[in-house]
């Protein structure tokens, strides 16, 4: 069996800020994962569909405009709604601490603030994944 | 009939999704799944297409794709990229390319690694296209990798092969690598906007008039802008006069049987590697074998007649 | 400079320096690194000399400041005479929370006002279009109409304080609002000052709020040019900015090259319509980084003032108003850190002294909570008294360009000279800036960049204090910034009542006759203004471009 992590890096919103996204995808790249980079401006609606077309193990959302509560929200209720339940969501960009519980709670599983290494959400990922 | 097959059937899409994975992954679930669907495919038009890197691969995809949306016709898309040999690991970036397609309910997108494969293609291809055809798609096209040495694989699994080149673009065509040009049933020139397109679409109308020159039908020469949506009415008109002449000559079913060949080359083929290597039966004695090969106690030949002999008995 | 037996003199002195001091001390007490490299990836020696800048003339490459070619600084007496613009780059909510934080400021003794919008402004969205859904007033201040540009500048003397609008794609549109409620003010166009971003080929690059392709992007950038210098002449009409290329991931050779690439790149298409370039050139300016890398960054803004000034004058500029390069300065937000924020103060404090020290006519400085929030009012406030105390405290400003002279200073703002030229090639022989840009030459670039800098931090080998090294384990103890919650519905609100009061069918004349002149080659800002003075909104006067020009669409590069 050769499973190999399947994971949708996507950038929702009007945010262009996309450094992070890309040196994540090429770290997840370079731990051996499977990375489709959706680019800019998506809505819940076309991350959702691509994660389901793709059958990615992982969604990852960047954001760094501030509008993560409204956005990172959307996806995973989605998710919830479509009764896909073996995909686990995580964020990064500036996300205060504070914001963090309600993300968890709505089921966003894993959430990476500046200044993370790459190891470690390589390492989440890993622990993390449900297939 | 399995529950997945029956839903895959219907077109799906989380069942078709999972399907894909579970062939990439060598899942033996999917060997039930597959003998379900395997009747019901056959109708899809598979279209192959290949060109260097920046030759507007995915563009032009995007535009058939629009175009036959029109016609009504339902579309799959199988976008390959190369997997890294040190990480194992892959940045597939053709859906990107692609994203105003992602919300067209008649379109399906995927992505796959080579997953150490040669030739320009995933091993799971085969199972991807028969997935997508059993599914109902009228039209299927599988993007490969891009140009070089071996790339010329996309022809054992199309109907219709398309390569693309471009103006300026790398090397000329007398450079290009033996058999990728003469793999071509449509020569697309795309960015026929640039400095450069006259020659080269007479370098190409030579190569055609040589290689073609015994043959029942010239391949045709069409010239592209995608990113001005510009030139698709008449490529997909050649597309579909090829289709034509396939069903009249009876080469489609010349070309389907290579196909088929080619596919159950490839399973038998994963078969044995896996059990020669992964399981555990012979696993250790190959180990065992290696070792000896390095410390010259015995030849690779050698080494190859044992474990053949152990898989024949 | 020195002599030829000088030179000789020291070329011989420093190799028996090294034979008899340096090597043995070295082997005995191993240097912390293999290399000293900066962050362009430079290796920096172990000692500059008078030999390292010995083909340096001064009259010729180095000169005096306010003369050509301008490398010690773009006026005779620099700070002895003015100093540099105190600018905080502000914006937040809606009109009235930014209108107050804007007054705080200037309380407070900031100089400069200097507009931050939001996404969908940004992006010529108003406030209640569907896909600003989540984003209002998060990054910035909505302005969805001159309605909310009359709250923002309400009770601030915009006749006597000069504003600089961070703006790219409907930056025509938003510099509309600013003029028209000026004017409704009674206040001169001619006498407004001010900038606007309006740098487009930087968000094809970096920072990707772009809106239309390329040409007719272009086409609005030279009308502005044109509008500006007839009729609002103490206006720069853009800010040609490295600050976003850095943020992106690129080395400060990068920011140099591609900045000042672009630059030329405006001078080009504005000579092309038939614009002279001593009207245009007087105003236009830049906006740099200030990174880590102390000295580099010195360099680097020594360099692009001597870059510009050779160039222009190559491109046939005769007026020293055309050659000397203004820019404005902010400090690296991506350096910044959400572990120990505090201590951003100390890093922000010397990429300050950086900027300053390179002759910067603008300066904003980050808060401590940048990787955090918006900035709080207290974290502002520090910043601010940051640059107040960087001016009257340190001394620095008594004298222009302290560090020229300096033989590594000297040597580095040489080899940044040079490495730019070489980008210049590479870019020429793909076909020019615009060509570069579809192929992903530039994205390429910093992806690459940002990438090798990341893995360097990952493994190491490139410490971030309270990141990779010196961490504590201690919660955030600063207050961050809560914003009204009630705002958008406010905006909300005050868009459909806007909508409803006013002259709709004066609004829909005004649209299409700007749809119809964006179709033809006529300077489109009167047109603007006219929509803009009756009251369409951001939205729709953006909409009627959107349907003329189309939408651009990245290639996708990483």
């Amino acid at each position: 069996m050769e499973h190999r992590i399947r994971v949708l890096v996507a950038k929702p919103g009007l945010d262009g800020h996309d450094r992070g996204a890309k040196i994540v995808a090429r770290a997840l790249r370079d731990a051996g994962m499977e990375v489709i980079y959706t680019g800019l401006h998506q809505t819940a609606e076309m991350i959702v569909e691509s994660a389901i077309q793709e059958d990615v193990d992982v969604i990852g959302l960047s954001l760094l405009s501030g509008a993560h509560m409204t956005l990172f929200i959307d996806v995973a209720d989605l998710l919830k709604k479509k009764k896909i339940s073996d995909v686990i969501v995580i964020g990064g960009g500036i996300i205060p601490k504070k914001d963090v519980p309600k993300l968890k709670r709505a089921g966003i599983s894993g959430v990476f603030g500046p200044g993370t290494p790459c190891e470690d959400i390589v390492d989440f990922i890993q622990k993390n994944v449900k297939r | 009939m399995n529950e997945i097959s029956s839903k895959v059937l219907k077109g799906d899409s989380r069942s078709i999704a999972r399907l894909i994975t579970l062939s990439e992954n060598n899942d033996p679930k999917a060997k039930m799944i597959m003998k379900d669907i395997h009747p019901y495919t056959g109708n899809a038009h598979v279209i192959g297409i290949t060109g260097v890197m920046g030759s507007g691969k995915s563009t032009l995809i995007s535009e058939l794709s629009r175009a036959y949306r029109e016609q009504g016709k339902t579309i799959g898309i199988i976008a390959i990229d190369p997997t890294s040999p040190f990480s194992g690991g892959a940045l597939l970036g053709d859906r990107i390319r692609m994203m105003e397609l992602t919300m067209d309910k008649g379109v399906f997108i995927r992505s796959l690694g080579t997953r150490g494969m040669l030739g320009g293609l995933a091993s799971s291809v085969y199972d991807v296209v028969e997935i997508f055809d059993a599914s109902g798609k009228d039209i299927i096209f599988v993007e490969t990798v891009g140009v070089g040495q071996a790339e010329v694989d996309i022809i054992k699994i199309a109907d219709t092969t398309l390569v693309i080149i471009v103006p300026g673009l790398g090397d000329s065509i007398q450079t290009l690598k033996a058999g990728i040009m003469e793999i071509a049933d449509i020569y697309v020139v795309n960015k026929a906007d640039r400095d450069g397109v006259e020659q080269t679409v007479a370098e190409v109308q030579s190569l055609v008039d040589i290689v073609c020159s015994d043959k029942e039908r010239k391949t045709p020469i069409i010239q592209t802008i995608s990113k001005e949506s510009k030139g698709i009415t008449e490529l997909i008109n050649e597309i579909e006069k090829h289709k034509n002449f396939l069903i009249e000559t009876k080469e489609l079913q010349k070309n389907r049987r290579v196909r088929y060949e080619s596919e159950l080359v490839e399973i038998i083929r994963k078969r044995l590697m896996n059990l020669i290597f992964d399981e555990s039966k012979f696993k250790d004695k190959v180990e065992l074998l290696i070792n000896k090969i390095s410390q010259k106690e015995i030849d690779p030949y050698s080494a190859a007649d044992e474990i053949i002999g152990k898989i024949l008995k | 400079m020195f002599g030829d037996e000088e030179i000789k003199k020291i070329k011989k002195n420093t190799k028996d320096w090294e034979k008899n001091d340096y090597f043995p001390h070295k082997k005995k007490h191993p240097e912390r690194k293999e290399n000293f490299k900066n962050l362009s990836w430079n290796e920096i020696k172990n000692v500059y000399t008078p030999e390292d800048i010995a083909h340096l003339d001064y009259e010729k490459d180095i000169g005096l400041p306010g003369k050509f070619p301008f490398l010690r600084g773009v006026h005779p007496t620099m700070y002895r005479g003015r100093l540099w613009t105190f600018r905080q780059f502000s914006g937040f909510g809606s009109a009235e929370e930014t209108n107050e934080r804007y007054k705080y400021l200037l309380e407070h003794g900031e100089t400069g006002l200097s507009v931050a919008f939001d996404y969908p402004t940004l992006y010529g969205y108003d406030t209640d279009h569907n896909l600003s859904r989540g984003e209002f007033g998060k990054c910035g201040v909505a302005i969805s109409s001159l309605k909310d540009m009359e709250i923002l500048f309400n009770g601030i003397p915009i006749d006597k304080v000069t504003t600089s609008m961070t703006i790219n794609g409907p930056a025509s549109i938003v510099w509309a609002f600013y003029i028209a409620n000026a004017e409704n003010r009674k206040i001169d166009r001619r006498i407004i000052g001010g900038t606007i971003q309006n740098d487009i080929l930087k968000e094809y690059i970096a920072q990707k709020s772009f809106i239309f392709p390329p040409e007719p992007s272009m086409r609005l950038i030279v009308d502005t040019f044109e509008f500006g210098y007839k009729e609002i002449p103490r206006w720069n009409t853009i800010s040609i900015s490295g600050y976003h290329i850095r943020e992106a991931g690129s080395t400060a050779v990068q920011e140099l090259a591609f900045t000042v690439g672009d630059g030329i790149e405006y001078v080009k298409w504005a000579i092309k319509r038939g614009l002279k370039i001593d009207d245009f050139a007087p105003r236009l300016s830049f906006f740099f980084n200030s990174h880590n890398d102390f000295f580099e960054e010195i360099a680097k803004y020594r360099a692009a003032r001597r870059i510009w000034a050779k160039e222009l004058k190559k491109l046939g500029a005769k007026k020293p108003r055309s050659l000397l390069m203004r820019f404005h300065t902010q400090t690296a937000g991506c350096s910044l850190t959400a572990q120990q924020p505090e201590i951003n103060i100390c890093r922000v404090t010397l990429q300050a002294l950086a900027a300053v020290l390179g002759g910067t006519q603008s300066l904003h400085t980050n808060s401590m909570d940048e990787a955090l929030a918006l900035p709080s009012e207290k974290a502002v406030r520090i910043a601010l008294r940051t640059q107040q105390i960087i001016a009257e405290e340190s001394g620095v400003s008594y004298t222009p360009d302290p560090l020229g002279g300096s033989y590594y200073i000297e040597w580095l703002t040489d080899k940044m000279e040079e490495e730019t030229y070489q980008y210049w090639d590479r870019v020429e022989k793909l076909g020019g800036v615009i060509p570069a840009i579809e192929k992903g030459f530039y994205q390429r670039e910093i992806a690459e960049a940002a990438y090798k800098y990341q893995r360097e931090i990952d493994k190491k080998q490139r410490i971030v204090v309270g990141v990779n090294e010196y961490q504590m384990d201690e919660p955030i103890n600063i207050p961050l910034l809560e914003m009204d919650e009630k705002g958008e519905h406010r905006q909300i609100n005050r868009l459909n009542k806007l909508r409803k009061d006013r002259n709709n069918q004066k609004v829909n004349r005004n649209l299409s006759k700007l749809e119809k002149a964006a179709k033809g080659e006529e300077n489109l800002m009167p047109y603007i203004l006219d929509c803009v003075h009756s009251y369409a909104t951001l939205g729709e006067t953006c909409q009627v471009l959107r349907d003329v020009f189309g939408e651009y669409e990245e290639p996708a590069i990483y």
